[in-house]
Order: C-alpha cells, then structure tokens, then sequence
C-alpha cells in the first residue's frame, strides 16, 4: 500500500518535470538559433555526417553528446566552418544561422564573428594576460585604449578570472597561468568579442575536477548572455551544465555520424525515446 | 626440464653478454663522427691562419683598408694587396640578393604553405626545390648569354644615362661592359630565392593548426591568421632560411665569378665591373706566380669565413632578442 502511494507519487512528480521539460522546449522552439536540416557533411568522398536535422535554441546551453567518432565535433565545427582549412571538406543541404544559409549566404569571416569558439586544449597566446584578451577586440579594429580597457575587464570578470589575474595583466603572460586558469582566459578571450554563439569543444577534458567545476558554473551564468553549443565526452558533465540534449552515433556500416534523439536534457537522461539513447546514458552501451 | 631450464639461462646469459656493450660502442661511434666535425673547422682555421701568415706579417690590419691590388713585382710599383674591394663586392652583391629574393622567397612561401590551391602545391612545390637543384654554372651561363646583354642594354645603360648622372652609385663610365655588381646581386637573388622559399614554406606547414583556428575563431580573415599567428610563430624558422640563403649569396663562386667583371677594385658605381671574396680566390689561386700572392689570397678565404660566422651569430643575437622579455620565446 505505503509501496503503491510512493510510486505513484514519484509518477506524478516524475511526469511534473517531464511537462515541464516540454513546456520550456515549446518556448524556446521558437527562438531557433541555429537550426539544421538534413544537413550532411563530407571529407572528400567520406560522408561524416548524414542528415543532420536540429534546432538549437537561443540562449541556452545545448549539450551535444555520443561516443568516440559519431561526428560530434565535425557538426560543432561545421558552425563556424573551421573545416574550410581542410581539404575537401564541405557540407550540404541546410545549416542555417538565423535563418540564414551557413554554407552559401555568410561569408566566413562574419560568421565567425557572431560565432566564437573555445578549443580543447586551453591555447592562450604567447603574449600577456591582458593582450590574449584584447587580441580578437584588436582584429576587430577597436584601437581605442579606454574602451579596450573596458571591454578587457568585462570579459575577464565575465569569465570569473579578473580577481585572480587583475595585478599582473600586462606582467604575466597567458601562457603561465595554470590550465584551468588558461582555459577561463580563453574563454574570456572568446566573450571579448561578443558574438552570439559560443561553440565549446570538450572544453574540459583537459582540466582538473575543481577547474572544470568552475567552467561549469561559468557556463551557465554564460547561457543568460550567449548561445552556447558544447561537445562532451562526459555525461554528467551534459546533465549539469545543459539545457538541451543531443544525442549521436555512427552508422555501423557507413560510419557516417547520425542525430539519434535531440531534446530537453531531463528527458534524453530519464527518459529517451530511443533504445540506443536509453543503452547509452545508463552506461550499458558496446 | 632441468636441460631445458640450464639452456634457457645460458640464452639468456648469451643476450646479456652480447649487448652489454652494444649502448656504449655505438655512443662511442657516434660521438667521434661529431667530433670530426669541430676537428675539420679547427684545420680550415688554422690552415687559413698559418697559410696567410706572410700577408699578415706585411701588410697588418691595413689589409683591410686597402683597395690596392697588385700582384705583379716591378721596379717601380712593389707588390701591394688590400681586402677592401673583395670585402665591399661579397657584402654589396649579398644584400643586393637579399633584399630582392627575401620578401618574394618569403611570399612564395608563405603562398606554398598557406594559400595554395592543393592541387598546384605538389607541382609547385617541386618547381621550386627544382631550381634549388640547378647547378651554379648554369645559372652563370644563363646570366652571362642571356641575362648580362639584356640588363646592360636596356636597364643599366638606360638609368646610367639619366638617374645615373644625378645619383652617383647608379652611374658609371664602363656599364657597357655588361658586368658588375648589380648583376651578379640579381642572378645570386634568383639563387637564392628557392632555398628561402622551400625552407620558409617547410617552417610554416610545422605551425600547428591550433594556432590557426585561435584566430579564425575570433573573426581574423586570412591576412590576419598568417600574419599575426602563423608568421610570428615561425619566425625564427624565416630568419633561419633568410640567413642560409645570405650565406649562400655570401660564397657563391662560380655564377659570381662569370658576372661580377673580376676587376679587384673598390667600384664607385652598382654597374661597374667589381669582385667578390669567393670570386677573386677563386679566379687567382691557382695562377698565383708567388708566395705573398697567395698568402694574401688566404687571407681574403680568412676573412670571408670571418665574415660568414659574424653574420651568423649577429642572426642568433637577432632571434635571441626578439624572444627575450616577460612574455614570448623561440619555437620552430
């Protein structure tokens, strides 16, 4: 009896979050910030990935999870076109910025500016903390001293670093600081410049626990303010930091990286349409 | 099992024995092949030192000074040598290479590494390494049958004409010659330019791509990634090729030889007949009649060997400052 009404009152509380969950996905459904269909992705005549269709909504953190070599990267990449450098990459069909064509209509370099990147490895440059910051401001062509000062300590609080480097912008260099340090300067680094999406790339697999905590919260005070994409090899790190969910896997046969279930990220770990999603969050995947 | 046990010790005992040594034999080997090296620098020095012993004992520091050049004993004119016009001809025909190969090898391969459709890379790639490969003689040949009648005629006796009345060191009675400085500085530049281009390109596709996309992410065109990431961070690489291709221009003989006019004088103008060091040994050495002759020919080997090193070290001194400070060090 007791057993009964417990259940059933998880039951009710359970399908609570999931209404939730839906309602804030129908709110946000439409403010689509980037948005794909069946977009699909080659290396000359390797197809990496097929029929790619995702709306990812505005100011919001979108985790994009799978194993290794579903093409997770490829896709995050393909956003601001860092493929360009490599032979034979393109993509076809419809990747679209609000609602603007990625792959035809944006030239490359204005995309770029509205979408910022942070990479894996944290890669300051070999210069001060202050100029790592100002660097993208300066490409930008903003020159004038007070309003880089300005923007610089923004960034740098923004990122939750200027209290610990504020004494020693123009002494140290980015490149001494500590790796969870060099990855928020990078981070900061990339905000400088305002774009509208930040695209994270396994931003800390390369970091402590105690540093990825902190990115974590960086990232969610971020989402107030930017649209931020994040691949990640880490589950839990999905469930904390995301709002929404995307799932991939690659084709067994054609080892072409497929979309298998995009949603709100309670839903995808609680509850998954897909088998393969539901193998996959509860570890059970081969 | 106790057979089987006892063979498998002594097989073991047996690799033991056998490379015990192996390590310190081949370290041994090894370290007096890099030894041979230091040896053979130390016998150039002290050949070239001892060789020009005489000319040293004559003529001093003066040598240096002097442009006098006669080898021939008369009554009236005594035998006189001075390093100046060698000196002056090596140095003016290098920069001349060098200030017109660097920027275009620079640019070849900054094309080669960065900007390059794929498909033109290999062909051109191999282009470039091709003319690295073509023998000085041939060039010479080129520049003396081709290349010396066209410039003499149509740009060194047109600007000594006009430009050269005005400005000095573009003037000049024997243009006509169709040898000299500035000819032998072009054909040496058009040597040159390969070596710069091929290592400049190499340097560059070492850059790691990371250092690429930083920038790209931030909204830098293509201009901006090269120049203000992939360049500073191969620098040192640039300045390295830029100093082997002035070392190069520096000793080349042969082409220098058949274009520069071998006339061991101080010119007064980049369209006069001159020398270079390498040149004049080269040309006189084996038609030397006497001992001060060829003393004072060594001693001129002597000093463009002097000559090469500083300009090497002031290129360490030039990389090493840029690096130094709070923030920046070398790579590549």
């Amino acid at each position: 009896m007791d057993e009964a009404a417990q259940q059933s009152r998880l039951l009710s509380g359970f399908a609570k979050t999931i209404a939730q969950a839906k309602e804030r996905a129908a709110q946000t459904s439409h403010e689509t910030k980037i948005e794909a269909i069946n977009f699909n992705f080659f290396y000359g005549s390797f197809q990496a990935l097929r029929n790619i269709s995702i709306r990812i909504p505005s100011n919001q953190v979108t985790a994009i999870i799978g194993p290794s070599g579903c093409g997770k990267s490829t896709f995050l990449r393909a956003i601001n076109r860092m493929h360009d450098r490599t032979p034979g990459a393109r993509g076809e069909g419809q990747l679209m910025l609000d609602g603007v064509n990625i792959y035809g209509d944006l030239d490359p370099v204005k995309l770029r500016r509205r979408v910022g990147m942070v990479f894996q490895r944290p890669n300051p440059f070999v210069k001060s903390i202050y100029d790592n910051v100002a660097y993208g401001l300066r490409v930008q062509g903003i020159r004038d001293r007070r309003i880089l000062d300005e923007k610089v300590e923004t960034a740098l609080r923004r990122a939750a670093l200027w209290d610990e480097v504020k004494d020693r912008l123009h002494k140290a260099s980015g490149t001494a600081l500590s790796g969870g340090q060099q990855q928020r300067l990078c981070i900061a680094r990339a905000i400088a410049v305002e774009p509208e999406v930040i695209l994270m790339d396994e931003p800390c697999s390369a970091l402590d626990p105690i540093a990825t905590m902190k990115i974590e919260d960086l990232i969610h005070e971020l989402s107030a303010s930017f649209t931020i994409v994040i691949v990640t090899h880490n589950m839990q790190q999905a469930m904390r930091v995301s709002d929404m969910t995307a799932f991939m896997l690659m084709d067994r046969e054609t080892r072409a990286g497929e979309l298998i279930e995009f949603g709100p990220t309670d839903e995808i770990f609680t509850n998954p349409k897909d088998k393969r999603t539901e193998d996959y969050v509860t570890g059970r995947f081969g | 099992m106790a057979q089987a046990q006892a063979t498998r010790e002594t097989f073991r005992e047996r690799i033991a024995k056998r490379t015990q040594h192996g390590d310190g034999i081949f370290w041994g080997l090894t370290l007096s092949f890099a030894l041979l090296v230091i040896v053979l620098v130390f016998a150039i020095v002290w050949v070239t030192w001892s060789d020009s012993q005489l000319a040293r004992e004559r003529f001093g520091w003066a040598f240096f000074t002097s442009g006098e050049w006669n080898p021939v004993e008369t009554p009236v004119n005594p035998v006189s040598f001075g390093a100046m016009p060698a000196i002056v001809g090596t140095l003016v025909s290098s920069a001349i290479a060098l200030i017109l190969a660097a920027p275009v090898a620079i640019g070849i391969g900054i094309f080669l590494a960065e900007l390059c459709p794929p498909v033109l890379r290999t062909p051109l790639s191999f282009m470039v390494e091709l003319l690295a490969a073509i023998p000085s003689v041939i060039y010479g040949v080129w520049g003396v049958m081709v290349f010396a009648p066209f410039f003499t005629q149509n740009v060194a006796m047109p600007i000594s004409q006009t430009i050269g009345q005005v400005v000095p060191w573009l003037g000049g009675d024997r243009v006509s010659s169709g040898r000299g400085l500035l000819i032998a500085g072009i054909i040496l530049s058009i040597m040159i330019l390969p070596t710069i281009a091929a290592i400049t390109r190499d340097v560059l596709t070492l850059v790691p791509n990371s250092q690429r996309e930083v920038l790209l992410a931030l909204g830098a065109t293509k201009w901006e990634v090269i120049w203000l990431a992939v360049v500073p961070y191969a620098r040192a690489g640039i300045i390295g090729a830029v100093m082997l291709g002035l070392g190069r221009a520096l000793g080349e003989t042969m082409a220098a030889t058949m274009l520069v006019g071998n006339r061991p004088q101080v010119p007064e103008t980049l369209f006069e007949p001159a020398t270079t060091a390498a040149s004049l040994v080269a040309s006189e050495l084996v038609n030397a009649q006497t001992l001060i002759h060829e003393s004072a020919l060594v001693l001129i080997a002597l000093a463009l060997f002097a000559i090469t090193l500083l300009l090497n070290l002031s290129a360490r001194l030039l990389i090493w400052y840029m690096n130094r400070g709070p923030v920046g060090r070398t790579r590549a």
